[in-house]
């Protein structure tokens, strides 16, 4: 079950998170918390896996080079591919979807030939062609997640 | 002041594209890992917001772990002059959180426009992709739905410099 010092830090702090020296006791100010019970529900949201990090999304276009992925896969080596997909340091996102094209993921490195030279890797490996579908242009602004809160 | 070099950027990318340090002072101990002032690297965290290189700056959520387990990945095939217009719509409907202008791979692949529809179950995301059509007048719009059935991995983008 998730504290209501857990779904404030969620609401509020997907972004905008402060850039002072001490940013976590900025926010328990903000609450009326202490400091080490942000600390202590950070991690303990970051042990449950309800959250990734406390840190960075980077704008994909200017922070490097990045692509989304499709592969149509055989059903019975989805697992064994997804895995091999999975261990490259590029690859960030990695999903299964009901499709034809099975697998998706996404790739990011520093810059082009970086990411070019993953992608020929996998597709030589994996023996299938690739379906590479770099963003042209990105419509939405990210500000986060809004969470409804239902308990 | 201090103002990074480009080598300092590209390790301190590396040093928080997993996450800043949960301790007291984080900024602190990044610094002090690159051998830097804190206020040098609190002003290139500053920098980068503005210049749009980070978007945000906080906690980032796994959709499915806060009980938005049903994930569609929705694309449309629009002629190329309506494309623009209608992401810029879409965008502004509050149930999508991501949309996105790809290239076709055509035959293997129609669709030009992606967006993500995050919801609880997938009747509620069926649901919110019909009020859309009705809505944006997309009924002669060619669509597919690819809901995720499993994630594999799911972890910041990797920018820092390797090799």
């Amino acid at each position: 079950m998730m504290t209501t010092l857990a779904r404030q830090l969620l609401d509020r702090y997907q972004r905008g998170l402060p850039l002072s020296a001490n940013p976590y006791a900025e926010i328990a100010a903000e609450l009326g918390v202490s400091e080490q019970d942000v600390l202590a529900t950070l991690r303990q949201l970051r042990e449950q896996k309800i959250i990734t990090r406390v840190g960075p999304v980077f704008d994909h276009h200017k922070a490097g080079a990045s692509t989304l992925v499709a592969m149509a896969v055989p059903p019975e080596r989805l697992d064994e591919i997804a895995a091999y997909i999975s261990r490259f340091d590029a690859v960030n996102h990695n999903y299964a979807r009901e499709h034809d094209f099975n697998l998706w993921f996404v790739v990011t490195a520093a810059d082009q030939q970086q990411l070019d030279a993953v992608l020929a890797t996998i597709e030589t490996d994996c023996g299938m062609p690739l379906l590479n579908l770099p963003m042209e242009q990105a419509y939405h602004i990210d500000l986060g997640f809004k969470l409804a809160w239902q308990d | 002041m201090t103002i990074l070099t480009q080598q300092q950027q590209e390790s301190l990318k590396a040093a928080i594209q997993d996450g800043l340090p949960l301790t007291a002072r984080p900024y602190a101990t990044l610094a002090s890992g690159l051998g830097v002032p804190e206020d040098a690297v609190i002003l290139q965290l500053e920098q980068w917001l503005q210049d749009g290189y980070i978007k945000r700056l906080g906690l980032v959520v796994r959709h499915h772990a806060v009980g938005y387990r049903a994930n569609a990945m929705v694309v449309w095939n629009v002629p190329d002059d309506q494309v623009d217009a209608l992401g810029e719509e879409m965008r502004q409907h509050p149930a999508i959180t991501l949309c996105y202008r790809r290239p076709r791979r055509l035959p293997d692949w129609p669709y030009n426009l992606f967006c993500m529809i995050h919801g609880k179950d997938r009747t509620l995301v069926h649901q919110q992709i019909e009020a859309l059509i009705q809505q944006l007048g997309l009924q002669n719009i060619q669509h597919a739905v690819l809901f995720s059935n499993r994630q594999f991995k799911q972890t910041g983008g990797r920018y820092a410099r390797v090799g």
